[in-house]
């Protein structure tokens, strides 16, 4: 009795338990709408079904994400991630789009080395901003949210250049081994962060910053360098999800692309349990939030429903995730049920709140 | 403010620390302005300045509820949409046949409502401002489809005599009635950030709400407090831009919160808290007016340039922020 008390109470007290229950009933929900839901079948080679769809349109959100928790980790936020998506795609799509053969090879990794550098660039400036100047994350990273958009325009010049190259294309619907490959670049992305960070104490190195920046400095880490890193990183990240946005529709729009992107991403984040207060962060936990986000985006488009509608939905699910996540929310619930004062579980006491 | 003057008044001519932004804005001010004038001829025209309070009373009002926000140390995403949902609600409520003082009422409470509902999230269950507007800007927003999914017109006596109404010289300079209504908003922020026993919590939470809960000021009330009062100036500025715009349009307003919070901060207002004037955001709000007028007048400027000016103007009053050095703690 005792131990499968222990046991339910370890498995429910696990930090993915409750995103990963959300993300079981959205589909378990889906599939008693509609039963065909969860059906997967193999058309020339290539699998196509409703839950290759969503892993294949949740990747460039995956990817969006993974920059964004490193960057929560550290304390900070990066709003600029959707701007960068967008300059990333107009610059590649310009470059294409100029070239005679638009379907050569060499022209499709310029373009995408350009756009890279100039993530790279807009990356360093958010770095330098918060780690250099100190200025407040949220605040650094909205200047360049704000003028990124009026800068993918100025690239475009206002147009949506659309581009017909084949390699470009197949960033965002091309295929291998028989599944689409921007699943893989997600999956290849999140293992190298994972890598890098669980593998070396790198990771370690980043929630002591995120924890304490000072703190850590004076313990000899250089905590100006690992935040300056994560927002490199988010904005290299954000690019190549921007290559995925534009190539899914072979065309950029300054305006549209990557739009509400960073809002998704905070979200996945924190429904995957990293505190915004900066911290501990968990990677597996940002992906399932990603695939919450998409699943529920999916779920009302095939439902009928309006897709701005749709954030009626998704804000029922960010509060509740919100809610059964805080801590005080809990300690209250636990109260009302049992009677009597429960103790804290959650292991980190709830830092002071940042200014965000 | 008292503690400013004594300060200047000893040191003969030196500007006090915490007013050196709001100075910033309104020398920026001048200084745009100045541009103005010198390039165009039409630009002196008094209505110049006229247009730009009337095409921007809504965000005036916005900026003001976001300032109080803000002055704690919190964030409010949620205003562009909540603007968004009034318009749309009165225009719905109109076509539906209601008498327009109840639409107006119904409006009205609409925003606050969900403004204290958002505040108490944050207080009671420690989440952040960030996430909990986050999630009510997606609510308000989806209601807004929910409602309608194209615009719907106004066709109300009352509304219409009000986005009409011109005061002053009707065939001069005139300003609508939503400029006054705006003031109005702005006089009794102004007064009640300066004079009540409120807005001196508002500050002192700002400052450092750790101290204020040992000085035992209500923090928890005043939370919630500015959290509805952002709500109200939200469903005030979705009042106004139905008056201006004639409609309710599900898609209208994306994106304001963007231009209110660049507003507060151009205007000095410090995002971690404790510091700032209302006054500085009625200034803020007209630097981004003023900047609109001047791509309208030139011409050959696209719009996207707003958006880099506004970005780089950000860039420059946070730095200013920063070098003196005005965030305390």
């Amino acid at each position: 009795m005792n131990a499968t008390m222990g046991r339910y109470r370890a498995v429910t007290g696990h930090r993915l338990f409750w995103p990963a229950a959300v993300l079981v009933v959205m589909l378990a929900a889906n599939t008693i709408y509609r039963p065909g839901f969860l059906s997967i079948e193999l058309k020339d080679g290539h699998l196509y079904g409703s839950p290759i769809d969503i892993l294949r349109l949740s990747a460039p959100l995956i990817l969006v994400a993974l920059g964004m928790t490193l960057v929560i980790s550290t304390g900070g936020i990066d709003l600029s991630v959707g701007s960068v998506c967008a300059i990333s795609g107009a610059i590649a799509c310009m470059y294409i789009s100029k070239q005679s053969d638009q379907n050569s090879l060499a022209v499709v990794l310029t373009a995408l080395a350009m756009a890279l550098g100039v993530a790279l660039v807009l990356g360093a400036w958010n770095g330098v901003l918060v780690a250099v100047i100190g200025i407040q994350p949220i605040i650094a990273t909205l200047i360049l949210m704000v003028a990124g958009r009026g800068l993918a325009q100025l690239i475009t010049q206002g147009q949506i250049i659309t581009i017909n190259s084949e390699p470009f294309r197949a960033i965002g619907l091309g295929h291998l081994l028989t599944l689409p490959l921007a699943i893989f670049i997600a999956l290849a992305a999140a293992l190298l962060v994972a890598a890098f960070t669980r593998r070396t104490a790198l990771g370690m190195i980043v929630e002591s910053v995120g924890g304490n920046a000072e703190a850590s400095r004076l313990a000899g880490i250089r905590s100006g360098r690992v935040i300056f890193l994560a927002y490199v990183l988010s904005a290299v990240c954000a690019a190549v999800a921007g290559f995925m946005m534009t190539a899914n529709v072979s065309s950029a729009d300054g305006n549209a692309v990557g739009l509400w992107v960073e809002l998704d991403a905070i979200l996945a984040v924190v429904i995957g349990g990293t505190s915004l207060a900066g911290g501990r962060f968990f990677l597996s936990g940002t992906i399932i939030g990603a695939l919450i986000i998409q699943t529920l985006t999916t779920t009302v488009y095939a439902m009928d429903i309006s897709p701005q509608t749709s954030l009626l939905f998704k804000a029922v699910v960010v509060i509740a995730v919100c809610l059964i996540q805080a801590p005080a929310f809990r300690a209250r619930f636990a109260r009302r049920r049992r009677g009597a004062p429960k103790p804290n579980t959650i292991a980190d006491k709830p830092k002071e709140q940042v200014p965000a | 403010m008292t503690t400013g003057s004594l300060t200047a008044g000893r040191a003969r001519f030196r500007l006090p620390r915490r007013q050196i932004p709001v100075l910033a804005t309104l020398a920026l001010l001048l200084v745009m302005y100045g541009i103005g004038v010198s390039q165009y001829t039409a630009f002196s025209n008094v209505q110049v300045i006229f247009n730009v309070f009337i095409d921007n009373s809504f965000l005036l009002v916005v900026a003001v509820g976001m300032t109080f926000v803000i002055l704690t140390g919190g964030i409010d995403l949620s205003v562009g949409s909540v603007v968004a949902m009034t318009a749309m609600v009165s225009a719905w409520l109109l076509q539906e046949g209601l008498p327009a003082a109840l639409v107006l009422v119904i409006a009205l409470l609409i925003g606050p409502t969900l403004g204290l509902l958002m505040g108490c999230a944050i207080h009671f269950f420690e989440i952040q401002p960030f996430i909990v507007t986050l999630a009510g800007m997606f609510f308000a927003r989806g209601m807004c489809t929910f409602i309608s999914g194209s615009s719907i017109p106004i066709t109300d006596g009352f509304w219409t005599r009000m986005s009409q109404e011109r005061i002053g010289d009707p065939r001069g300079n005139f300003v609508s009635v939503s400029v006054l209504i705006a003031f109005v908003v702005v006089a009794v922020a102004a007064y009640t950030l300066a004079y009540t026993r409120l807005g001196r919590n508002v500050y002192a939470i700002g400052g450092n709400s750790q101290s204020a809960l040992l000085m035992g000021l209500p923090v928890g009330r005043t939370r919630i407090a500015v959290y509805t009062i952002s709500g109200l100036c939200s469903a005030i500025g979705g009042i106004l831009l139905s008056f201006y715009t004639l409609s309710g349009a599900p898609l209208i307003a994306v994106g304001m919160e963007l231009d209110v919070i660049a507003a507060v901060v151009i205007g000095g207002t410090v995002l971690t808290g404790g510091s700032g004037y209302v006054f500085g955001t009625v200034l803020g709000v007209l630097v981004l007016g003023v900047i609109q007028t001047l791509i309208t007048f030139d011409g050959s400027l696209n719009s996207w340039w707003t958006k880099i000016v506004i970005g780089g103007l950000l860039f420059a009053f946070i730095l200013l922020q920063r070098l003196i050095g005005i965030r305390y703690k």
